[in-house]
């Protein structure tokens, strides 16, 4: 791989815990702008691969390497640090354990201007109020304290939170998931409308191969850590290579669906 | 508040083994008491698999645990709950016990909350078995002959292991087969498959389906996945903030439907299809019965409300092969 | 059908009780909580203000009115040596609290700051302060105290530095278990996201958020300390006579009974009982309170 290829280019990436190894020789690209989905079942290394790639888990083999730059180290001081935090950001699953139950919906998106710009006070406010309407979220949410918000609410400030760094990158772990659908596809939407306009790039990590044909161009399927496809899409979903991405799609449940036609691709692949 | 409303001719005959009519259930909440369902009217047939569908705050958990008279401490109810004819609203503890080891089994979301951590498994298979008379021997011979069916290996040896040493997935295939050990007339499932993984979700819905089959066990399933629903069940009911909004065949609720809430459902669920279109989302959030404004509950995030829509609350009336909650319902909108 | 247990959920498990006292949880809500509260505000209170409360100097002797019962004058009668026991239960306050506070001041200080390192840290940080913990964890408090006064010599000071080394790995062990919690929140990982350092994260986000359980078990402690401060005087180790001390009392007041006079032992006993039960009683609530919140 050489150094210079623009976007994100994760290499090899590989992590054990003791005997387990849980992500092995994962390696995939970025293109800046565009949208993959790392799509897997629980075990399959999806959530472990992108804890690695923002530095919540340190990889034991590979590189990343964000337009020819390595970031697998850990960062040697306070700037490095802040550059890579503005490289890449992160929306996590669970909106109610995600915001400080302290800190009011305005002020968790003003802390993080704090840290990551030169804005004064003013600017910092206005700023706030730019991003949070970007989301939806209007003056009465801004003072409110995250528990009166409901969990889409939640999702919202959360990913305001995650722009006010202006990211090259926004790593979204099964972000929707615990959604009600018609909030689900509000932050699709969303979601959708934000990458259009700022050109930010999406790693959307999910289980729901349903949301990746809206949501991506690209998709990588990991099992037991490992990757085992990986395309455009339309040619992953419509003409799957793979046994088991083949059983994963047999899986999702539709009109005229036979539940039974997945069992025994799954007792094939063991 | 109790109304009648009339009910959907469905597709078995006879006797139904569930009749939900016009249930209402309110909570306790300091001085204000909290409703969580309104109206409530849901028929099950013999053999016959219907889906209850809505998001959170709809109060579909609430309706299919009163089946089994699980209702929150100190819920005043109003209408009744028939299984086999008997309300269960009015039985006591005896006679719900009963119920619960004879007529009626439950399998919930989370398979760990449902089975004691430090009982065998055999103990939690054979309970129902047991309690209903059955000697020992035999009843440990049909936990083997059911967890075989339910697709576990060596069911011999996973009858003397702990629930700690099963996966979530295998877990729940046990949950099942102890529902189904004695044999009951009704299974009511509330979300059985929500916290597994897909391909796990595929093969406890194949064997759900196969034995409900077997068995002609009547299905009672909730859940908040429309695509599911639309799967395996015969007949779905939508719920909108406590109060049933449609019900019809599964095909025709899908082809053709006739309430707001359940179309724009249906066009938010991102489906796998080439080609399927982009979710559209349903503006503003699903809210509970007790937030909801007088008239339809839908009507703030409906595209077609009318004036009228936020006065009337509208009644469940017959459009089709079903019923639908809507004052626009007859005007033949294309939704 | 499928009606079996589930764990309830409940206080924080983590937070250390006392077997004896644990009957306290149910007490911890409602009405005697409130009075629980008044009972310790109305203990500080007489404390603060001992000189003002006191009817008669606590240390002047009066050996001719050795075991008066209760009169007018003496209202709680006087001890073998003639003093007013009531104004040596006030000024007994005093001491009674100010140990305990200094005890579990710098317990929960240091414990704090060692379980907050300890579960930040992970890995050989966390395995050195862990293990040490439990190695002071294996060591009776009481007899660390003991140990310390045959160095320094009896008086408060030694028996205030046992107990607050003592009370410190219990502290510590309860904050880095729930710090270890909170850590892997995503709230927490987000901050790590954004790029702030771990300091900032621990001092503005983390510590305020398991703040409160840790006040519980502080007030909790501070029950215990007090009892374990007052058999320390009561065995002589603590505070010395003439200083007027609830343990120290108890000891003075063994002979009177022999003589029938229950008062100069009995009170300071009564008082013992009634402020570790008090602490106890509000520290079982603030938790209850706490676990009722992360509900």
């Amino acid at each position: 791989m050489t150094g210079t290829t623009k976007g994100l280019v994760v290499d090899g990436l590989r992590k054990r815990y003791g005997d387990h190894t849980a992500v092995d020789d994962v390696s995939f690209t970025l293109a800046p702008g565009s949208s993959l989905a790392v799509v897997g079942e629980s075990g399959s290394g999806k959530t472990t691969t992108v804890r690695m790639l923002v530095g919540l888990e340190r990889p034991d083999g590979g590189t990343v390497r964000l337009d020819g730059q390595d970031r697998s180290a850990r960062p040697r001081n306070r700037s490095e640090r802040l550059s890579r935090a503005r490289e890449i950001q992160m929306v996590f699953q669970d909106p109610y354990l995600s915001l400080d139950p302290r800190v009011t919906v305005a002020g968790c998106v003003e802390e993080v201007l704090r840290l990551h710009t030169r804005l004064n006070a003013d600017a910092r406010r206005s700023r706030v109020a730019e991003l949070l309407s970007q989301v939806g979220l209007g003056e009465r949410e801004a003072t409110a304290l995250p528990r009166l918000l409901s969990g889409g609410q939640r999702q919202r400030v959360a990913i305001a939170r995650a722009l006010a760094v202006e990211p090259r990158i926004l790593i979204l772990d099964e972000a929707v998931a615990a959604l009600d659908v018609s909030i689900q596809a509000q932050i699709l939407d969303l979601l959708a409308a934000i990458r259009r306009d700022s050109g930010i790039g999406y790693l959307f990590v999910t289980h729901d191969l349903a949301v990746v044909r809206h949501i991506a161009e690209e998709v990588i399927v990991l099992k037991s850590g490992r990757l085992v496809e990986a395309g455009p899409t339309d040619r992953v979903l419509d003409a799957p290579e793979h046994p088991y991405t083949r059983l994963l799609l047999d899986s999702v449940p539709r009109r005229g669906w036979n539940p039974a036609l997945a069992a025994p691709g799954r007792r094939a692949l063991g | 508040m109790t109304q009648d409303s009339p009910q959907v001719r469905s597709t078995g005959d006879g006797f139904p083994v569930l009749d939900i009519d016009g249930l209402g259930v309110r909570l306790p909440d300091g001085q204000a008491a909290r409703p969580i369902l309104d109206g409530v009217s849901l028929r099950v047939q013999p053999g016959e698999t219907v889906g209850l569908v809505g998001e959170s705050g709809s109060g579909k958990s609430v309706a299919c645990r009163s089946v089994l008279g699980l209702l929150p401490a100190g819920a005043r109810t109003s209408g009744t709950v028939r299984v086999a004819g008997r309300d269960v609203l009015t039985m006591n503890r005896t006679e719900l016990a009963a119920l619960r080891a004879r007529q009626v089994a439950m399998v919930f979301q989370d398979p760990r909350a449902a089975v004691n951590p430090l009982r065998r498994v055999g103990d939690f298979v054979t309970e129902g078995l047991r309690a209903s008379g059955m000697p020992a021997a035999a009843a440990t011979t049909r936990a083997e002959a059911l967890l075989d069916a339910v697709g576990i290996r060596d069911p011999r040896g996973a009858l003397r292991r702990f629930p700690h040493q099963f996966s979530g997935g295998m877990l729940q295939r046990v949950v099942i087969a102890a529902a189904l050990a004695s044999e009951p007339a009704l299974l009511v499932a509330d979300e059985p498959t929500t916290a597994l993984d897909v391909t796990t979700q595929a093969e406890i819905i194949a064997i759900l389906t196969r034995l409900r089959a077997e068995q002609g066990t009547g299905l009672l399933f909730v859940t908040h996945d429309l695509e599911l629903a639309s799967a395996i069940c015969d007949r779905v009911y939508v719920m909108y903030a406590g109060r049933i909004v449609e019900t019809r065949g599964t095909d025709e609720l899908f082809d053709r439907p006739r309430h707001p809430y359940t179309s724009g459902l249906l066009a938010c669920t991102p489906r796998i299809e080439p080609g399927a279109p982009t979710p559209r989302p349903i503006p503003g959030r699903p809210v509970s019965l007790a937030e909801a404004p007088p008239g339809c509950a839908f009507a703030a995030r409906c595209a077609h409300a009318q004036p009228r829509c936020s006065e009337e609350t509208p009644v469940l009336a017959r459009y089709g092969d079903g019923l639908t909650a809507c004052h626009r319902a007859d005007e033949g909108i294309t939704l | 059908m499928t009606t079996t247990a589930t764990p309830a959920a409940g206080t924080p498990d983590t937070l250390r009780r006392r077997p004896g006292l644990r009957g306290l949880r149910v007490l911890g809500q409602g009405p005697m909580f409130s009075a629980a509260v008044v009972v310790l505000a109305a203990l500080v209170l007489v404390a603060v203000l001992a000189p003002v409360l006191a009817p008669h100097d606590p240390e002047s002797l009066d050996l001719s009115a050795s075991l008066v019962g209760t009169t007018g004058d003496h209202f709680l009668g006087t001890d073998q040596s003639g003093r007013d026991v009531l104004s040596r239960l006030i000024h007994g306050a005093r001491t009674g609290l100010f140990g305990p506070l200094l005890v579990v001041g710098v317990s929960t200080l240091l414990g704090t700051l060692l379980g907050v390192v300890a579960a930040w840290r992970g890995g050989w940080a966390d395995t050195v302060l862990s293990r040490s913990m439990d190695l002071v964890f294996a060591i009776p408090g009481l007899l660390l105290a003991i140990l310390l006064v045959a160095v320094v010599g009896s008086g408060m000071t030694a028996p205030v530095i046992a107990m607050a080394v003592a009370y410190t790995p219990y502290v510590g062990r309860l904050v880095r278990s729930i710090a270890r919690q909170e850590k892997a929140r995503p709230y927490i990982e987000s901050y790590r996201v954004q790029g702030w350092s771990g300091w900032t994260i621990c001092l503005r986000h983390l510590l305020p958020n398991i703040a409160p359980t840790v006040l519980a078990q502080s007030a909790m402690n501070f029950g215990y300390a007090l009892m374990d401060l007052a058999a320390l005087s009561f065995l002589g180790f603590g505070v010395q006579p003439p200083t007027a001390d609830w343990g120290a009392m108890i000891n003075e007041g063994q002979s009177a009974l022999q003589q029938g006079a229950m008062l100069p032992a009995l009170a300071p006993s009564a008082c013992i009982v009634l402020a570790v039960v008090a602490f106890g009683i509000v520290g079982e609530g603030l938790a209850d309170r706490i676990a009722k919140r992360e509900r």
